[in-house]
């Protein structure tokens, strides 16, 4: 277990040879091995189950449990007929009903992790490591999961289960290995901690003090989002944002954070709810109509959906802002230049010219650019995603006294973020998501690692509407 | 039932149906359609597009395109047309080993410089399009290999028949197609070019090796062309440095995606591609007798192409929706 | 310039330096060589009026290479233009020969153009098909369709509406000004506007593109639309260079125009390339195939050098970019 960011899924993927360690060894029953690729990993009989199945969606079930196990000549023979006897023998092992013969493509999530788990058999994994499976699953699903995991282990086989579930680690496992911050904080047998000590061992980090918020004033409401639901995503969001206020937004990665944002700037808009920003109702289809409209978004992934790569400082920064820079559509290179230049020295951006593509700078740098983009909109409600990803300590104390501005200024923020106490130190509420659904909507006074996290946390396994 | 219900429901009975609807339609126009003499015109219209759609299909499944398999079938031609013409001594049927040989060559040629610069496929071909038929030129002294250098033997592939009067050529036109079926659908490689095409990012994970096993997609795309390079010879008796092969691609790319091959890689059956191609030769044999003139076809084929693109589409718009209630 | 004190996070490359290893350096430096070695050939080569009037053969071909570089430079590709030309003049033939007045025949000819590029449009950006095999469809259909409505014949154009290569505008033919023209136009619209701004960011990142506001799904379906138009233009003014119309005008010319982007440097990635690369290349390239006329190569040989250039030159540009991008 351990919270976002921990470590957990990259050391699964080391264990299974997607990624190299640069320092140390794996002991496998006793012996020091090298795991090369996921090739190597499977001769020595460990396998990977990720949360969303890798597969080939255009070949046949009993296809997908064979690929890559026997690597004989390439004009060998596929044994078809023994191929599927043997497959239909692994699915009768596990007790799932799937036809072998059909494709991939079309199969739930829930059937193709057992597709994977039937391949750990094929192959006779002796290890078996499950990154989250059971997010995507419904309660039934799960409980399938765990009568076979269980099964396995009971013939000797191990299983590293990983999972932010409490009551699933609970139901499952035998020890726990909590990880922070990229490191192995402890292994205790489960039956000898509380659930209490498991949170407290996951986000006990040194507090450090951040620089606080300046107290603002806080005004009317700027953005009131009422009853969202985007199906298999989340349901039923309600909350407002004021003027001058930082919301938080908590919660687990893969909890609809980021669904919420995606759908309020109309990348992703949403089946349903309704949509205030400064008291009219509105329907955002675009992020256009959301940039009119006075919102900005600051996305996640930086590369993805934040920088053009090539293009130079200058241009990034006054991509949001094609009015201002070009009146009458000739682009006023003055007029750009100076906006450029103004927000370079507001957010002390460091670079050696404005033309330099801003692939060249620093991460850190990199986000202040496209902070500095949304700034020029002189955005009246501002949707931060996961803003100090990726940033060294010393830039983000820098931004932390940005947003805390941008607030006093009057703005309203909405500030998703996987540290707690970047949450604890910023906001003046903090809103909680679980499982697609707000759990807590918690004022500053009563914020602590504690309740956040305990909000975060799944309680309950049920979850009907999970892929719906 | 399911099983009957799971063979309607698949793409080849579709385009079966097609056939026979489109044939019944012509049928009652031009009652002279629906007779054999009628088919083995239909069937010889067709076994160059089908050893040509072979290789495409591989090619397809694998997610890329080769647009420069009429070039390839033209040099190929050439290259045995002037042995048959300047080497005396050279036995008729060498001509099939050597055209094969020689679009293997070319084949690996585009295979080579997609995967040693990462280049897009399309532009890749499009240039050997033009650098090939270039080649055709300059080989040929962009003169033309006439009917007394082509061997009797070679002539009478395309004429002479082992059995029911239907000619040797379409026999290994089907043949091909066999062999295809088998090496896609039983051998590993074969297997590997559909996971290829159908995920390339976890290819390489379950060991595929995605270089070798591309560059074997374009050399065998190349070989057939060949093959079908020393066939052309044999069926119309000549090789034209312009004409032999010009705009096959297109032709071949159409029977290729309404026989049910996706864009987006990992789907393409032969079944599928084979019913592609008699299709296609329907309704090339139907124009004539329906009055149309000849040179309409080249537009049926755009046509043929741009809709077995949406009906792609659609079919896989649904497939994700299932996607997503199978998921519930 | 550098009026900010800061300190740079990484060590820049100097001016100099990137201008040099522009792809559009490349493309100039080429077609200087190419204008001495064509010099060594034949001294008409440093005759203005001989490469002016060489130009014309390829001008229709160059200014749709213009259209086709902004559509690379957005991320999509087009290879249907050269299909269109024949359609759209074969229609505008027709039209005219069957008694319809030259303008009306005009203005067919164009909305064919028109309704060529919005299929195009329709299909790739409402669709959402991949431009590569939709255009490959469409231009296999385009040209068909011209062989459907002239069959093997050619269709001749009336005596006074031939030549529009022979119309001199201070002593340049009136294609190539149009085709100067155009290229001054699109080069301040791809490089001063905030339309062209716009068509390199969807080209280097369509998603972030989105993120900040810009439409780009209008943006492509406008230039499918533009090159559409624009194909029919080139096509007119081809028939009444060659006076007479058959299926087969400009076959194959979706290459040469290919051919003209990438050699000027234009990224098949999208995202990067100038008009002025493709302006030089279409130079480099008339340059290119008038020395091989001139040196007696034949036509055959020249067909494989068009074909390796386009190779060599996505090869290299890819290089130079793969460089840079570090």
């Amino acid at each position: 277990m351990g919270e976002n960011g921990a470590g957990k899924s990259t050391f699964a993927k080391i264990l299974a040879g997607v990624h190299r360690p640069t320092r140390g060894t794996i002991t496998l029953n006793g012996k020091p091995v090298d795991v090369t690729s996921p090739i190597a990993a499977q001769k020595l009989g460990i396998t990977l189950i990720h949360q969303e199945p890798i597969s080939f969606p255009d070949l046949s079930v009993a296809e997908n449990l064979v690929l890559g196990k026997a690597d004989d000549g390439w004009f060998s023979r596929v044994p078809w007929a023994q191929m599927t006897r043997e497959a239909k023998a692994l699915m009768d092992l596990l007790g799932v009903k799937i036809d072998v013969t059909r494709p991939m493509r079309g199969l739930s999530i829930a059937d193709q992790q057992m597709v994977e788990i039937a391949r750990a058999l094929a192959s006779d994994s002796r290890l078996i490591i499950m990154d989250e499976p059971t997010a995507p699953l419904t309660p039934r699903e799960v409980e399938t999961l765990f009568v076979i995991a269980r099964r396995l282990r009971d013939e000797g086989r191990t299983i590293i289960f990983i999972s932010h579930r409490l009551e699933e680690v609970r139901a499952l496992c035998d020890r726990v290995t909590i990880f922070r911050d990229g490191n192995k904080i402890a292994t205790e047998a489960i039956a000898n901690l509380s659930d209490a000590d498991i949170i407290r061992l996951m986000i006990g980090r040194p507090f450090k003090e951040y620089m606080h918020k300046a107290r603002a004033e806080i005004g009317a409401v700027a953005l009131k989002v009422e009853r969202l639901s985007v199906p298999g995503l989340f349901q039923d969001i309600s909350f407002e944002v004021r003027k001058g206020e930082i919301v938080g937004l908590g919660g687990l990665v893969g909890a609809g954070r980021t669904d919420v944002a995606r759908a309020l700037f109309g990348v992703a808009p949403a089946a349903s709810g309704t949509l205030w920003v400064d008291g009219k109702t509105v329907s955002i289809n675009d992020p256009s109509e959301a940039i009119a409209l006075g919102l900005a978004f600051v996305p996640e992934d930086r590369a993805v959906a934040g920088i053009f790569r090539t293009l130079s400082v200058e241009e990034n920064i006054t991509a949001a802002v094609p009015k201002q820079i070009a009146p009458s559509g000739f682009i006023r290179r003055a007029i750009e230049r100076a906006m450029a230049n103004d927000s370079v020295r507001r957010l002390s951006i460091r670079l050696a010219s404005l033309r330099q593509p801003i692939g060249e700078l620093s991460g850190g740098n990199q986000q202040k650019a496209i902070l500095a983009r949304w700034l020029l909109t002189d955005p009246s409600v501002l949707i931060l995603d996961e803003p100090t990803r990726g940033i060294d300590i010393g830039v983000k104390a820098e931004f932390y006294d940005m947003i805390g501005e941008l607030a006093a200024s009057g703005r309203a923020i909405l500030l998703i973020s996987s540290e707690l106490p970047e949450l604890l130190a910023l906001c003046d509420r903090v809103l909680v998501m679980s499982e697609g659904r707000l759990t807590a909507d918690i004022p500053r006074a009563e914020a602590t690692q504690e309740s956040i996290m305990n909000a975060a946390v799944p309680r309950r396994v049920a979850f009907e509407g999970a892929a719906a | 039932m399911s099983t009957l219900r799971s063979i309607l429901l698949r793409r080849e009975s579709g385009i079966a149906v097609m056939i026979v609807l489109f044939c019944l339609a012509v049928g009652s126009v031009k009652p002279q359609f629906l007779t054999l003499d009628q088919l083995r015109i239909i069937l010889l219209l067709t076994p160059l597009i089908m050893i040509g759609a072979m290789g495409q299909m591989l090619v397809i499944v694998a997610r890329h395109v080769d647009l420069s398999i009429g070039s390839m079938l033209g040099v190929s031609a050439m290259v045995s047309g002037m042995l048959y013409r300047y080497v005396e001594v050279m036995p008729w049927w060498a001509g099939l080993p050597i055209s094969i040989a020689v679009g293997a060559t070319l084949g690996l040629g585009n295979g080579l410089l997609i995967t040693l610069f990462r280049l897009p496929a399309i532009i890749v071909t499009l240039g050997t399009l033009s650098l090939y038929r270039g080649l055709t030129f300059i080989i040929s002294n962009a003169k033309q290999i006439d009917r007394q250098y082509i061997p009797s033997e070679l002539k009478a592939l395309s004429q002479t028949s082992p059995i029911f009067g239907i000619p040797w050529i379409i026999f290994i036109a089907f043949g091909v197609a066999i062999l295809t079926y088998l090496f896609a659908m039983h051998t590993r490689v074969g297997r590997q070019i559909f996971a290829l095409g159908s995920n390339p990012v976890a290819a390489p994970l379950r060991g595929i090796k995605v270089t070798q096993v591309t560059l074997l997609v374009f050399a065998i795309s190349g070989a057939l062309s060949g093959l079908a390079g020393i066939l052309y010879a044999s069926r119309w008796g000549f090789v034209n440095p312009s004409n032999t092969g010009a705009g096959f691609e297109f032709q071949v790319i159409a029977a290729v995606v309404i026989g049910g091959a996706s864009i987006n890689g990992g789907v393409g059956t032969v079944l599928g591609t084979v019913l592609g191609v008699l299709l296609l030769g329907c309704v090339a044999a139907a124009l004539p007798l329906l009055g149309i003139p000849g040179t309409s076809q080249a537009a049926i084929y755009g046509a043929v192409i741009l809709i077995a693109l949406v009906i792609d589409r659609s079919v896989r718009r649904q497939g994700i929706v299932g996607l997503k209630r199978a998921g519930a | 310039m550098s009026t900010l004190d800061t300190t740079p996070s990484t060590p820049v490359t100097p001016r100099w330096q990137t201008l040099l290893i522009r792809p559009e350096t490349m493309t100039f430096l080429l077609l200087v060589v190419g204008i001495f070695a064509g010099s060594q050939l034949s001294p008409f080569f440093l005759d203005i009026n001989y490469i002016l009037k060489s130009f014309t053969l390829y001008s229709e071909l160059a200014i749709v290479a213009l259209i086709l570089t902004m559509v690379i430079i957005a991320g999509e590709i087009d290879l249907s233009p050269a299909a269109n030309m024949a359609l759209s003049a074969c229609l505008f033939a027709w039209a005219q020969a069957s008694g319809i007045p030259m303008p009306v025949a005009i203005g067919i000819g164009l909305a064919a153009g028109l309704l060529m590029g919005l299929l195009n449009a329709w299909m790739v950006i409402s669709l959402q098909l991949p431009s590569i095999i939709v255009t490959i469809g469409t231009l296999t259909l385009y040209r068909g369709l011209a062989q459907v409505i002239a069959g093997d014949k050619s269709i001749r154009v009336p005596e006074w509406f031939i030549g529009v290569d022979k119309i001199m505008i201070l002593g340049i033919p009136l294609p190539v000004v149009l085709f100067i023209v155009l290229a001054l136009v699109l080069a301040v619209i791809l490089g001063g506007t905030i339309f062209g701004r716009q068509i390199y960011q969807i080209g280097t990142n369509e998603t972030a593109a989105r993120y900040a506001g810009i439409r780009s799904a209008r943006i492509k379906f406008s230039l499918f639309l533009l090159i559409g138009f624009v194909a029919s233009v080139a096509g007119i003014m081809t028939a009444s260079r060659l006076g007479s119309v058959r299926y087969d005008l400009a076959l194959g010319g979706e290459l040469q125009m290919v051919l003209m982007a990438m050699l000027g440097g234009t990224y098949i990635f999208g995202g990067r390339g100038t008009i002025l690369g493709t302006f030089l290349a279409a130079w480099l390239l008339v340059v290119v195939s008038t020395g091989m006329i001139v040196a007696n190569v034949l036509p055959a040989v020249q067909l494989v050098v068009l074909g390796g250039l386009l190779i060599v030159a996505i090869i290299a540009t890819n290089l130079i970019y793969s460089r840079t991008q570090r």
